[in-house]
Order: structure tokens, then sequence, then C-alpha cells
């Protein structure tokens, strides 16, 4: 048989759901909304502007990323490679300015050029050359961060460093390029909110915008959902999936943009974490508002809510040895919220 | 005569409300095979899967030798001597080991069959079952270097080593080709000579002529006819699984408008005739066949998704060879694709998504989507085709087959074209649905061609002004939809071509080209 769709009876069911739908919508915000209450009174100058600011600082890198991520994710699609590009970006700029003595920029568009290759390298692995997401992307990582070693023979790159030739490398990190990392914008108090906070509310913004109110994010969802629906409905697949790992190249190289700007050289060792707390913030954020996808919100959301939990297990002398380990429960308890509670209210459909 | 291998009566099973078999009796004689045909969702592979244990029946009993047997699981059924080989062929082998751990894997998988493989002893029982089935092949080559029909032999020979009492085979020749078939043949009238009862699932006409002793025909659920008087009568079978019940809709029969398509010396494969059809304005024609006709061939190249192999295409009068589905939507050509849920269906998305997704360009404005102009929109398809939900944000999983199916069409009504084609629209649907979806169609078909795949006879003539028979990618015969020579249609449909003996019977075959 074809169709062995099973009538649910969807009607009679309503009622005994509004319980269960409450839950998955406003569970994980309720949860937030709970530990913010919960450091705020367990955690002495949890609340305070400072505070804030600094949770959003601490995310800000892993947002921006995590935004690239849900891209792919929206496509049904995976970026492992996205923490290399944007460590690469990190290299590429300390090369240019420090090395090649250039401007900040030609640093900026460097970076943002790498991350479109990237993104175009393995948008054209994944879609002409039919190798699955998850081996391109690996292999685009794996190559990424070997690559980024050899210009410098694998040092780290600082002004003043001496090359492999010998001669001494004279450029400095442009001012225009530190002020991404270091300025701090004044609001409501002198010097409070930090460059990197606004780009991450700017791209975090126009992100929901495209993929919740333009056809270009409806297709991409629809790609997601369902292919071969999407290609017989008259979308043109392999330029969107390839567009959507165009767009997570590119916003990795902004994290990395912001990293290399805040660290002020170019540190091979800093990075480590980014893929891994990039792609939990993207899953968290399935969670959010009983999504159960991809979503820009969510995400957002996503970050935060790690952010939070480690501001406040800080402050309360938490010792930093934990912290991936609660990373570790939030994820697993996310993606329990996702598959397991939404799963019961759809799961019957496929 | 031979005693029963098995006996299956009043064998039920439904899915919810959806009743698939309703009451099945067939009996399997030893050394005999028994042809069992029917449509698409006719019910043929639930029925199989009920026999081979993958599902449990609803009520009804299946007898073995005389006993009564009732599988759990396909691991019992298997033990109990009843062995199915399923349509897709590797299901059956694992293409990464070679012929001889292919032909024991089974008894590989038995517990207690020792730890350390015994290679040499392996490949020595592996060669005697491959000559007890006269099957000549290498044992120790892999089985994704062998051919298609090859594979298929491997599968059924290692469902040979079980020595069963019943084999049943879902359509094993849909993958092969014609010698490659005549092989399978080769290995299946040994089985028979050697007391097997088979029970074979098939379509193809010349695979049923050749190999059947008796045939069952089965539609909606039920077997429509059965056959065992020599010579075997196939177009009745045909004529059974089809059915053709007098349709209680009354069409008012349309003139055709002006030209919209046309094919001059199309042919959809290198072995087919070529086509020469037109398809006019107002119309709605209706192509028929059975399945691999060449309907769906026919409408993936009118939509992008497949080439020709040769000739022409027009659309009003100008050349059409659309390379994607895009290039033929914005040409006005339109197809609701067959199976709805691979092919059509967005989970996860509201029925308002699903209806607008080929036609964003239209609702939105530099590329921000007009929500209200989309939400009206599917609203006002939502009511012409009486769509039940409770409102266009539903997600499209909620509704049932029929209402989602309804969700398709509507999606392809929503917007003015020149040509739609509709490949089984009422693929899986119930017959309130089936009609509510017909009748859109034909009221909505003023100002556009409509093409109508469908292998149901009652479907083609609740729909069809004009009805084009397909039979192995070509035209088997064009009739208009009055007084309607049903003899003749199903004659072609069982796979008489136009040119030999059945052409000219009727005088509107006449207004086509024999090619």
């Amino acid at each position: 048989m074809s169709n062995n769709i099973p009538d649910t009876g969807e009607t009679s069911l309503t009622s005994k759901r509004t319980g269960v739908d409450l839950a998955i919508r406003y569970g994980f915000l309720t949860l937030l909304a709970g530990l913010l209450i919960f450091f705020g009174i367990a955690a002495e100058g949890f609340v305070s502007p400072f505070s804030a600011v600094f949770i959003f600082q601490s995310v800000a890198i892993t947002g921006i990323l995590a935004l690239g991520v849900t891209f792919t994710l929206v496509v049904d699609g995976f970026d492992l490679s996205i923490g290399s590009t944007a460590t690469s970006a990190l290299m590429l700029s300390a090369y240019v300015m420090v090395v090649l003595e250039m401007g900040a920029v030609i640093a900026v568009i460097a970076c943002l050029t790498m991350g479109a290759l990237v993104g175009l390298v393995n948008g054209l692995l994944i879609v002409k050359a039919r190798v699955p997401d998850l081996l391109a992307t690996l292999g685009m990582m794996f190559l990424l961060i070997g690559l980024q070693r050899i210009p410098t023979e694998g040092r780290s790159i600082s002004t003043g460093m001496t090359m492999p030739g010998g001669e001494k490398a004279n450029g400095t990190f442009a001012p225009e390029f530190l002020w991404l990392g270091r300025n701090r914008f004044d609001f409501f108090i002198d010097n409070l909110v930090p460059v990197s906070v606004i780009i991450l509310l700017l791209v975090a913004s126009i992100v929901w915008v495209f993929l919740e109110k333009t056809r270009h994010g409806r297709l991409m969802y629809a790609i997601g959902s369902n292919e071969r629906a999407a290609s017989l409905a008259g979308t043109n697949v392999n330029r969107y999936k390839i567009a959507a790992y165009m767009i997570s190249g590119v916003l990795a190289s902004v994290g990395g943009i912001l990293l290399s700007a805040r660290l002020g050289r170019g540190d091979l060792a800093s990075g480590n974490n980014l893929l891994l707390d990039s792609v939990a913030a993207a899953l968290i954020g399935f969670a959010v508002l009983g999504a159960a996808k991809p979503n820009a919100f969510g995400t957002i959301v996503g970050a935060l809510f790690v952010g939070v939990l480690l501001q406040g297990l800080t402050m309360m002398n938490a010792p930093y040895y934990t912290q991936d380990f609660v990373k570790g429960i939030v994820l697993v308890v996310a993606l329990v919220f996702t598959f397991v509670l939404t799963g019961r209210r759809t799961g019957s459909n496929h | 005569m031979p005693a029963a291998s098995a006996k299956i009566s009043g064998l039920t099973k439904s899915f919810g409300s959806n009743r698939v078999l309703r009451g099945i009796d067939i009996e399997l004689v030893k050394g005999e095979v028994a042809v069992l045909m029917g449509a698409n969702g006719a019910g043929k592979s639930t029925l199989v899967k009920v026999i081979c244990g993958v599902y449990q029946a609803d009520s009804g009993t299946i007898s073995l030798n005389g006993q009564p047997f009732k599988a759990q699981t396909p691991y019992e059924a298997i033990h109990a001597g009843v062995v199915t080989v399923h349509q897709s062929i590797n299901d059956g082998v694992i293409p990464d080991l070679d012929v001889a751990s292919n032909l024991l894997l089974d008894k590989l998988a038995e517990p207690g069959s020792g730890f350390f493989l015994k290679k040499r002893q392996i490949r020595a029982q592996a060669r005697e079952i491959a000559a007890s089935m006269g099957l000549n092949v290498d044992v120790t080559r892999l089985v994704r270097e062998l051919d298609l029909a090859d594979r298929q032999l491997v599968a059924i020979a290692r469902a040979m080593t079980h020595e069963p009492e019943l084999l049943i085979l879902d359509e094993p020749t849909s993958s092969l080709s014609a010698t490659e078939a005549d092989r399978l043949f080769g290995l299946l009238n040994r089985l028979r000579d050697a007391g097997v009862a088979i029970l074979y699932i098939s379509h193809r006409t010349s695979d049923i002529q050749r190999m059947a002793d008796r045939i069952y025909a089965m539609r909606d659920g039920e077997i429509t006819g059965h056959f065992e008087q020599k010579p075997l009568d196939y177009e009745a079978a045909v004529n059974a699984m089809l059915g053709h019940g007098m349709s209680d809709v009354d069409l008012d029969i349309r003139s055709a408008g002006a030209e919209v398509l046309n094919l001059s010396r199309l042919k959809i494969s290198a072995m087919a005739d070529p086509i020469d059809l037109t398809i006019h304005e107002d119309e709605v024609v209706a192509i028929t066949g059975l399945v691999g006709a060449g309907k769906t061939a026919l409408s993936s190249i009118l939509f992008g998704q497949r080439k020709s192999f040769s000739g022409t295409i027009e659309l009003n009068g100008a050349p059409f060879s659309p390379r994607s589905a895009r290039e033929a939507i914005d040409a006005g050509v339109f197809l609701c694709p067959k199976d709805r849920g691979t092919t059509g269906v967005l989970s996860d998305h509201s029925l308002a998504k699903n209806i607008t997704a080929p036609f964003l360009t239209k609702y939105s404005n530099l590329s921000f989507i007009r929500r209200r102009k989309e939400g009206s929109a599917a609203r006002e398809t939502i009511q012409q085709l009486n769509i039940v939900c409770q409102s266009e944000h539903d997600d499209i999983g909620t509704l049932s087959g029929g209402n989602q199916q309804k969700v398709m069409v509507g999606r392809w009504l929503s917007q003015p074209s020149k040509l739609l084609i509709l490949d089984e629209p009422f693929q899986g649907v119930d017959i309130k649905a089936r009609r509510d979806i017909a009748a859109k169609i034909r009221e909505t078909a003023k100002g556009r061609a409509t093409i109508v795949m469908a292998s149901e006879m009652d479907e083609v003539l609740e729909i069809a002004d004009r009805i084009i028979v397909l039979t192995e990618h070509s035209v088997a015969g064009e009739h208009r939809n009055q007084d309607l020579d049903l003899k003749t249609v199903l004659a072609q449909v069982a796979g008489h071509r136009k040119t030999d003996n059945y052409a000219g019977q009727t005088e509107s075959d006449t207004g086509m080209s024999a090619g």
C-alpha cells in the first residue's frame, strides 16, 4: 500500500494536548527564566548590566557561528568545518596585517572572501560531487586546520615575530581592526556594549528576517523538509544548498575576525571549542518555542542559555573544568525536549 | 490433482479506518505458479507482508499443507517454509559479500554455527546450492559485481536453501531486461518441477503469459477474479484487476479547443514506438496503462525531469524542452507528481506553505513573503476543494491522506496553467475525496489543457474527455470517452499494441497515427 498513514483522529485529542503543547512551546524559555532568577538570588552580582554584557560577549562569537550552522541545518545539511574556518580567518587576518603589512579593510575582505570560498567548495563537494555533507565538511575541517599552519610553519602570528626565513615581521594589527574586538559603545553606562555583541544582534536579526520572512528562507526550509518535493515545486535545490554553505562560511569568518580582533594575535591554539559550542547552540535552538527545527531565534536563545549557565556557575565558584560537562547536559536535555516531546506531537505522521 | 500447498481464507487487514485486505481467499498448489495481479494500492504488498509475517492479519486463516500457519515474524515464516523474495533486489542480497557467503548467509546467522568461518566448506556448500539451482556463477565473486539478473537469482537461490514449501516473488522482473528475465524463468520452471508452490506478483503481460498456471486478480483489497481454465483469459484478468463497474458519474464530454501541446515522433525510450499526440485547451485527457507503461516517464519528460529519446515537443506552437521543473513551471506546465509523500508533501510545513511553495515569487515583494495574500490564497484552495482542516496554518501532517492529496492538487490549481499534468491524482484516497478532486479538475479545466495519468479504469472513465492507452512506452490506442468500447480499451491496456490485430476495431481509433 502506498498510503498507510493511520487516521489519528486529530480533533478529539486537542484538549489533552494543550498541556503538552505549552510545555513544548515555553518549557525551555521557562527554564531560562528560572535559571536567571536562581542565579539572581544565589550568585551575588549576577543581576547587573556588566554581568549581562559579559554573558552576551562570551557567546557572541559562538552565536555568530551557530547562526551559520543554523543555515546548513535548515537545508538538512551539516557544516563541520565551521570552527576551522573561523580559526583560519583568525590566522589569515593576522597574516595579512602582521606579515603582509596591509590594512584592516583588506584583512576583513580577505577573511570574508576566504569564508565564502570555503563554503563554495563545501557546497560543490556536496551538491556536485555528491559527497555526504558530514564527510565533505570533515575533510574541509582537516584541510583548513592543516592549511592555517603552513605559511608560518606552525607558529602563532604576533607583532614582531620571527618568520621561518629568519627576518622579522614588521606589520602590526591595525587599530581599526582591534577596535572591532576592543571598543565598547556607551549604553546608559559608559563603555558598556562591545562591538561583537552589536554584530551578533545585527547578524541574528538579519538571519531571522531572512529565514522567516523571505521566500528564499522559506524555500531553504522546504529543501530541508523534502528535497525532492522542493525540487519538483521548481526550487533550484543545488543553488540554495551551496548558498547555505557559503553563508555558513562567511559567518564563520566573521566569528574568526572578531576573535582575532579580541586577541590581537594569530593564536593557533584558540578557537578549539568553537565547533562544538556553536553546533550545540543551534541544536539547543530546536527546543525553543517548540520549533523542532533549526531557527535563528532558538539558536541565539540556545547560545545565551549556555552563557547564562556558565556565568552563573562561575560566579558561584564552580571550577572551570566542569564547563564542558554542563554544556553537554544542556544539549542532551534540549535534544530530549525536541525529539521526545515534539515527537509525540508530530511523530505519528511520518 | 496435486494437493494444495497453501490455503488462505477470509484474510482481512486494516490500517486504522483503511481496510486494505477485505477477505482474501487464495489457494496455492504444489508445482504451480499462481500469478497475483493488482493495480497500485490494491493491497498486494500488504497481502504478501501478512503471509510472510511482517504484518499480522486481523482475521482469517492461512494453512500450509493442511496445518494452520501463523507467522509472527519473517524469521518464523522462513522456518515454516514460506520464503519471500522482495521487489527490491538489494533487500535480498548483501552486495559487499561474495556469492558463497550470500547463499549461506542464513546458515551463518544461525546460533551455534561456529565462531570462525570455514571458507572452504562454505564455498563447497555454496557451489552445491548454485549447481542445484542451475546458477552458473563463480561463488567467490562479490555480489555487487554481478548483473541484476544474477543478483536476483542469488537472492532466490538463497531463499531456496530453506527448502520452501511456498515461494513468494514480488515483481521479480521489474528491474530485469528480457534476456535477464529469461534466466529467472528457467530457474522458476525448475522449482515448479521440483514441486514448490510459487506465488508470483507481476504486471508484465509477457511474464504472466509465460509463467502463470493460474491467475488471481486483486482490486481494492479483494480478489476480483480467479482464472485456472487453460488457456488463461489474461484480458479478463486485467479487466477484473482494473474494474469498470459502471461509473455513476455523468460526464459532459466537451469538445476540444485550440492545440496546446503537440508531441511529434516522440520516443520515450529507445525501444518504444514514436508518439504523435496533440492535447487541446479545455479538454481533460486521461493517459492510462499498467505500471511501467510509460505514464510517469512521459510526465517526467514534459516537466523537465527526464530527456526523451528522440522527437520534439511543442507548447502553443513553440518548441518546448524544459531542463528543470522551474523552466516547466515558468512556461506554464505544471505537474502534480505521484507518490505525494516523497514528491510533494513538505512535512512540518503548514497547508498554506505547501500550497504556495512553487509560486512564492507571486506571493512576495522584494523576496519578502506577503503572508496575508498567501493566507487568503490558501483559504480559497481549502474552501474550493473541501479540505478538512482547522485553518490554513495546520501542519500538513495532521491531515488525512485524502486531504493531503487535495492540498497537492490544490497547489497546482491555485495558479493558472497552460498544461496541467496530474500523475495518479487519486492514489490512496477514498472515494469521496476522489470525486471531489475529479470534479474540481474538470470544473477548472477550461482555458488549459489537462492530462491525468491513471491506471484504474474507474478513475479514467470518471475524469476523461479523451483516453489514451500506453503500453510499453508506446501508444496502444486512443478513444473518446463516449460510447466507449471498454473491451477494446482493456485489451489495449493488457498489452496489444495498435499495430496488431486489434487495430481499427473502433472508429475513434482511426483518429490517431499508428506510429
